[in-house]
């Protein structure tokens, strides 16, 4: 490294970056409402969160995702037509998702008075008076299977519904958000109905806003949104994942020319006391991109894959640590191997010293890229409503990051990583099947 | 002056003088040029390198040369050996990639605003200096076809589009994939891409970007320092390869284990390319009027597309539209979807072709132009939430031979555009001797597999 460089470095380290100012508060309906002020660029996003992720579902895989895409469908007496027109004429977009922990409905508007004030008449119909037309039930019922049918042609989604469903067995976390044909068949639009009854109410809701306005407009807006709401009650708590207790490899035959590869098992919890720890040690693993163990063992010195990673990915019970990589099906036994090698032996060191330096360097240093746009911050404010992360989690992130040890990387992934019981799902074509050793 | 459309000229008028207000440009005696815009919502920079290089610059035999030599691009200088771009980039909190195009190749970070001087010397370094190691690239040929096996021949709708594109076009370098035909990567040597590299990587063919909260003569005394010492390199632009008149539809079926089928429609249309100001045919507006095309079909969940066949007659499971409105070269306009259950590839098609239709004798509704238009204006705030996408807009236009300041003029444009004016550019272009149809047809996924290219024609 050149000197200008490493000056560089070093008066950087001394400058301080400040993290976005939430504002916090509960509407009158006791919704927590979280917000940061953006008055940059004339425009607005907000989430209204809800915990009516899968693990709601009871043994109707489909149902929470099928419930929050039919918000849009029709509600109030508004056609499917008239909502998205409603958006739409003023540049507005309404989003939806459904995970395995929550739910959400989106909007993104100018700041405009006028504009935003319609844009919010609709949503705010959308959430609290779906009317679930039977005719729009029927056909993105439909439109949902053919998704189902996509994912069968695709070895990568192939691997992953195959992954959750090894490490999570009879957890909800193991099934698909999407639901299963069988599953999406046999939901009705009782269903629908009582699942939004039971599960779109204030006592289950959080609100995220960033934008141009000011707490007042805000607190208004989250009223507004969460008025019409009923009080209800909380979702029970997603209950607690058994950890594995033997290895298992799973194998799904797919005419693909390469194997798609994915070994993990559940990982941790959002909040989890080996978060940082688990989390700065699988940058180093796995996690860091193009400096990673992984990237460099599997990519860089053999090339024999695209990508290959690691993560945990964190949720209200322990949701799943993952690593992956695809590779011409005759090389799949080979980069097992140097997977698991590195996993083993990543487990008993954990990082040298410079490893993990340098990944604390990226982490921190790389701090403000994560806060720069209302987009990133809004994730955020997500993320902390729905999990109930500190609210000073931003504001704390880097100290923790750097206060994680070496020490500390191995004892928490010796306690939360054990390679003996590990689930390693293999798609692709049968060994010996193909024409692609002739590559 | 109270209607509404003046309102909305004024917002666009004023957003078109801010966004040029803060846009810098500079251009240095070796040819390179500099493009800074300042956005001061946070402490960070994004630093782009854009190459006007892509497929499209590619001759047969030697497809996805340009998007191989982006992977060599992070394997070393004689200063900064095979890894340590990305390792001091990664030390420095940065985020890093590079993308390849039909028309471009461009390489990026996202930094912390201070470490800037960290990024340019890092690309001027390997503008000019890459070693090009033999044993690297006989490790990174085979990543890349992985990459192809991950993103193409393993997923059936990627790879029927690629068969699509290579049958639309004829003579035009659009019908080569980006990422190459596999034969060719099998063939492709050290010396090829040495050979590529000197020939296309040079400051007199490169534009800088600059997006972030930076000061621009502190930026343009940086790139002195940096990018000024560079000599350039003669260039020779390729031959011009125009793509044939087409005579007649064409048609096209790809028969792959899959579940769902799978339909392409493409049309050939112009685009505002570098060529289109000698067009006598082909008037600006009408390039507009094609972008609002594109959203009076696809542009969201209200527009015709998803109102008319994933709802009403429900013969969709999803159905899109796509242009590009700009591009070196004229391209396709695109139709695709999937149908619905128990509904095939030519129920679809003639599902698509009456919609079509219905646009060549009637005129859209003012509603729905108004939609379209305010879509546009509000796009154009919601885009300023990303540095990078100010960055790529730039570099686009730069690229492929524009100007930057037609972005500025991209809202006026589209607000000028009349449903006559939509209506007639689906009378001009949307007619048979200008359509390329593909069609995947589902083989049983339980199947082993078919050899790479079995059945199929691709280069003939």
């Amino acid at each position: 490294m050149t000197t200008r460089i490493f000056l560089l470095f070093v008066l950087w380290t001394g400058s301080v970056h400040a993290s976005p100012d939430i504002q916090t508060w509960t509407t009158d309906q006791g919704v927590q409402v979280l917000f940061v002020e953006a008055r940059q660029l004339p425009m607005v996003d907000l989430q209204v969160l809800f915990h009516a992720g899968s693990t709601g579902n009871g043994d109707k895989p489909g149902l929470s995702a099928l419930t929050n895409h039919m918000l849009s469908q029709g509600a109030d007496g508004l056609s499917a037509d008239d909502i998205s027109q409603a958006f739409e004429s003023l540049g507005a977009v309404y989003g939806s998702d459904a995970g395995y922990d929550s739910a959400m409905v989106s909007l993104r508007s100018l700041s405009d008075k006028a504009k935003l004030d319609k844009a919010l008449e609709t949503l705010e119909r959308v959430l609290a008076k779906p009317d679930f037309p039977v005719d729009a039930f029927e056909r993105e019922r439909n439109r949902m299977l053919i998704g189902l049918r996509a994912k069968k042609q695709n070895p990568g989604s192939l691997a992953r519904d195959a992954f959750y469903a090894a490490v999570f067995n009879e957890h909800p976390y193991s099934r698909p958000v999407e639901g299963t044909e069988d599953s999406l068949q046999a939901i009705t639009l009782d269903d629908l109905r009582a699942f939004h009854e039971r599960y779109y109410v204030a006592a289950n809701a959080v609100v995220a806003i960033v934008g141009d306005l000011t707490r007042n407009e805000a607190g208004r807006i989250a009223n507004r949104l969460t008025g019409a709401l009923p009080r209800g009650r909380p979702a029970d708590p997603v209950p607690g994942v058994e950890p594995l207790t033997e290895a298992e490899r799973v194998f799904i035959e797919h005419p693909s020319q390469q194997m798609h590869i994915l070994m993990g098992q559940p990982g941790i919890r959002r909040g989890d006391e080996d978060y940082f720890p688990l989390y700065v040690g699988n940058h180093v693993l796995g996690g860091g991109g193009m400096i990673s163990r992984l990237f460099a063992e599997i990519r860089e010195k053999r090339g024999l894959s695209y990508s290959a990673y690691s993560y945990f990915s964190p949720m209200k019970q322990p949701g799943p640590f993952v690593a992956g990589l695809q590779t011409r099906a005759d090389q799949a036994e080979e980069a097992i191997a140097v997977l698991k090698d590195n996993l083993r032996r990543f487990i008993a060191e954990g990082p040298t010293a410079e490893e993990l330096e340098a990944s604390k360097k990226n982490i921190t240093g790389g701090f403000p890229l994560r806060i720069d746009s209302n987009n990133e911050i809004l994730a955020y404010l997500a993320a902390i409503g729905i999990y109930d992360l500190p609210l000073d989690y931003l504001d704390t992130f880097n100290d923790r990051v750097e206060a994680v040890t070496i020490e500390q990387i191995r004892d928490a992934f010796a306690r939360r990583v054990s390679p003996d019981t590990i689930v390693t799902v293999m798609v692709g074509p049968a060994p010996g099947s193909g024409e692609d050793a002739a590559n | 002056m109270k209607k509404i459309p003046s309102a909305l000229f004024i917002i666009t008028l004023l957003l078109s003088v801010a966004a040029q207000a803060d846009v810098h440009e500079f251009t240095f005696d070796n040819g390179l040029k500099l493009i800074v815009k300042e956005d001061h919502r946070a402490p960070v920079v994004v630093s782009q390198v854009w190459y006007p290089i892509g497929s499209s610059y590619e001759l047969p035999g030697s497809t996805g040369i340009s998007h191989a030599l982006e992977h060599m691009m992070f394997k070393g200088t004689e200063k900064h050996p095979a890894g340590e771009f990305s390792r001091i980039i990664s030390e420095n909190g940065g985020r890093e990639n590079a993308f390849t195009s039909r028309d471009y190749t461009a390489y990026f970070q996202t930094l912390e605003k201070s470490r800037l001087p960290i990024s340019f010397e890092l690309e001027a370094d390997r503008m000019r200096n890459l070693t090009l190691p033999e044993d690297e690239f006989l490790k990174e040929i085979e990543v890349v076809k992985e990459e192809r096996r991950w993103r193409t021949d393993d997923k059936p709708t990627n790879y029927t589009y690629e068969v699509a594109m290579a049958t639309a076009f004829q003579t035009s370098p659009y019908r080569h994939p980006v990422i190459g035909w596999m034969s060719d990567l099998d063939n492709m040597t050290i010396d090829d891409l040495e050979q590529w590299y000197r020939d296309w990587y040079a400051p007199n063919n490169a534009t800088v970007v600059v997006v972030g909260d930076v000061d621009p003569q502190e930026v343009y005394a940086l790139a002195r320092q940096h990018f000024e010492p560079l000599p350039p390199e003669k260039l020779t632009p390729p031959p011009p390869r125009p793509e044939v008149e087409q005579q007649g539809i064409k048609r096209v079926t790809v028969r792959r284990p899959a579940e769902l089928p799978y339909l392409f429609m493409g049309y050939k249309v112009p685009s505002l390319t570098p060529a289109a100001d000698a067009d006598p045919v082909v008037s600006e507006s009408e390039l507009y009027a094609l972008e609002v095309l594109a959203g009076i079909l696809d542009g969201g969940n209200s527009a015709r597309f998803a109102s008319r066949l994933v709802r009403g007659s429900e013969v969709a499971a999803s159905v899109g539209a796509g242009y590009s409105l700009v591009s070196r070269m004229d391209s396709l306009f695109t139709i695709t979807g999937t149908p619905s259950q128990d509904v095939t590839t030519a129920d679809l098609e003639q599902a698509i072709r009456a919609e079509l239709n219905d646009l060549r004798e009637n005129l859209v509704t003012p509603e729905e132009l108004a939609r379209v238009k305010a879509q546009v204006v509000s796009e154009d705030v919601y885009e300023k939430d990303s540095m990078f996408y100010q960055g790529m807009i730039i570099g686009i236009l730069e690229s492929i031979g524009l100007d930057w300041r037609l972005a500025d003029e991209y809202v006026g444009k589209v607000q000028t555009v009349s449903a006559e004016q939509v209506r007639d550019v689906v009378r001009k272009y949307f007619v048979d001797d200008r359509l390329t149809v593909a069609e995947l047809d589902p083989l049983p996924i339980t199947e082993p597999p078919r050899p790479p290219r079995g059945g199929l024609h691709l280069d003939h």
